[in-house]
């Protein structure tokens, strides 16, 4: 079944396309991975899939799921450093997305969040703040703020920056758990080709006027096959 | 200090402006703390030479100063949210733009009509002792009311201030939530002038914040000890101001710096 599906999509800023005529779904349980070079587009394309930017023309098209079950996982490099909150103020707040109207969380927040925390391995942490928490630490944290937002699906741009390489496979690891345990999709920007081949159920290959999608074995070992353009 | 206690007892004025300062001080140290994390600081201030601005001209023209003031400093702050928003001027740029602009036209004003009165004087340095039964009153509501509200939005303001992509991929609209926070902002800093004078306002909304960073590091302790620091930095510079015969606005903003300098030095022991 799709959940997402996009045609002949256009995307840029002010008007002039950073890519054009892209077409591809994403299969509800799927792992993507949209790989591709620094500026072919794939931070344009997952502001696009997260909303926060329109196409130029063409459509992301969502089925059966609602804007509140998407979460995004923003790098930690973005999230200010000296920002005093506390993992569990960060987790609880997951649940806003799915409330609101009513201002204050209710016992079921607060349990959902509980959950949440130990589900990741954090319940320890939650009255540490987060800008002393580890990298790894901190991918943790956020991914436990996605699932006490209930999210079906996971949207991630570059997790792995600024990761050491052992956080980073357990992060890929947890991320892979979530996926097929819980059918959690994943949309993941990534420059990880090795990964990719590891995890991915599906690629996304964004260059140039050769954009390709397809299972990942299709994309990676057959290179006449190529996406629409 | 009992000479102080019996003044507030035995002049109302004095005891009006306590109330309205310590409810200004509260608001302003509690919104403080987004403003400060979202790197918007110098909206205070670039607001406060708004309301300067548009004071100077409501006297020249003969209009009630607050009701004209009010509406011109919140559509000011929109303004500014929206130009740094959407990026093509840069925010500090945009505030710098339009706090000067304003600047000269108060000034302008001032000089064309009557030249520097009272009334404008005030504005500009605070007068809390001069503030009229009905000031007094729409002050006490309208801190009241950007303290509820904060309270209602508490959770919200919180989430948008950490991570606002956050929220809009789970398809909130966070572009209100930052509209709340500056209308709040700039019905708070109208109201500070009063107190604080036109000049020193954003002090308020900076110090108390920066303080309780230096010590805490999650979110609800920052803004409980921003909100005491500046209440209580608001009583002893206004006793100091009483016994000493200082200006109300600055002692308050020294015991601000005093206690900023105490809480780093303590951050840096105990590291």
């Amino acid at each position: 079944m799709n959940l997402l599906k996009c045609e002949n999509l256009k995307m840029g800023y002010d008007g002039k396309a950073v890519f054009e005529d892209l077409t591809f779904s994403v299969e509800k349980g799927s792992f993507l991975f949209v790989l591709g070079e620094n500026g072919s587009g794939k931070s344009t394309l997952i502001k696009g899939i997260l909303g926060l930017l329109h196409p130029i023309s063409g459509k992301f098209h969502w089925e059966g799921i609602s804007r509140n079950e998407i979460a995004y996982l923003s790098q930690t490099t973005e999230v200010k450093k000296e920002f005093p909150a506390s993992v569990g103020e960060i987790v609880l707040s997951g649940r806003l997305t799915s409330k609101r109207f009513s201002p204050f969380y209710s016992k079921k927040d607060r349990e959902k969040a509980k959950e949440s925390m130990k589900y990741m391995s954090v319940e320890d942490l939650e009255h540490r703040s987060f800008s002393e928490l580890s990298g790894g630490q901190q991918q943790r944290v956020l991914l436990a703020r996605a699932i006490s937002a209930s999210a079906r699906v996971l949207v991630l741009d570059e997790p792995s920056k600024g990761l050491d390489s052992k956080v980073t496979e357990e992060l890929y690891e947890l991320l892979s758990h979530m996926n097929k345990k819980h059918g959690i999709t994943i949309i993941m920007v990534s420059h990880d080709m090795a990964a990719a081949l590891k995890y991915a159920s599906h690629i996304l290959s964004l260059s140039d006027g050769r954009n390709k999608y397809g299972k990942t074995d299709e994309v990676l070992f057959s290179s006449e096959k190529e996406g629409k353009r | 200090m009992r000479a102080f206690f019996e003044a507030i007892i035995s002049y109302p004025f004095m005891l009006r402006a306590l109330i309205v300062g310590a409810l200004v001080s509260g608001c302003c140290s509690v919104l403080g703390v987004p403003l400060v994390l979202k790197r918007y600081s110098m909206i205070g201030d670039g607001l406060s030479h708004v309301a300067f601005g548009a004071i100077a001209l409501a006297t020249a023209l003969g209009f009630a100063p607050m009701a004209f003031t009010i509406p011109v400093v919140i559509l000011t702050a929109f303004l500014l949210l929206r130009l740094s928003e959407n990026g093509k001027i840069k925010g500090d740029a945009a505030i710098a733009l339009i706090s000067t602009g304003a600047l000269a036209v108060g000034v302008m004003a001032v000089s064309l009509s009557k030249g520097m009165n009272t009334d404008v004087y005030n504005y500009m340095f605070g007068s809390v002792l001069s503030m009229s039964e009905s000031d007094v009153t729409l002050s006490i509501i309208l801190a009241a009311a950007v303290i509820v509200l904060f309270l209602c939005f508490y959770h919200k303001i919180f989430a948008v201030t950490f991570d606002e992509s956050f929220l809009k991929a789970g398809g909130m609209k966070t572009g209100a939530y930052n509209m709340l926070i500056s209308f709040l902002t700039a019905v708070t800093v109208v109201l500070g002038m009063r107190v604080m004078g036109a000049l020193l306002i954003s002090a308020l909304i900076i110090f108390p914040t920066m303080s309780a960073m230096r010590l805490f590091k999650t979110f609800k302790k920052v803004v409980l000890s921003a909100l005491l620091i500046s209440v209580v930095s608001f009583l002893v510079g206004f006793y100091f101001s009483y016994a000493y015969d200082a200006p109300t606005g600055a002692s308050i903003v020294v015991i601000n710096i005093i206690l900023f300098l105490i809480f780093s030095l303590i951050a840096k022991f105990k590291k």
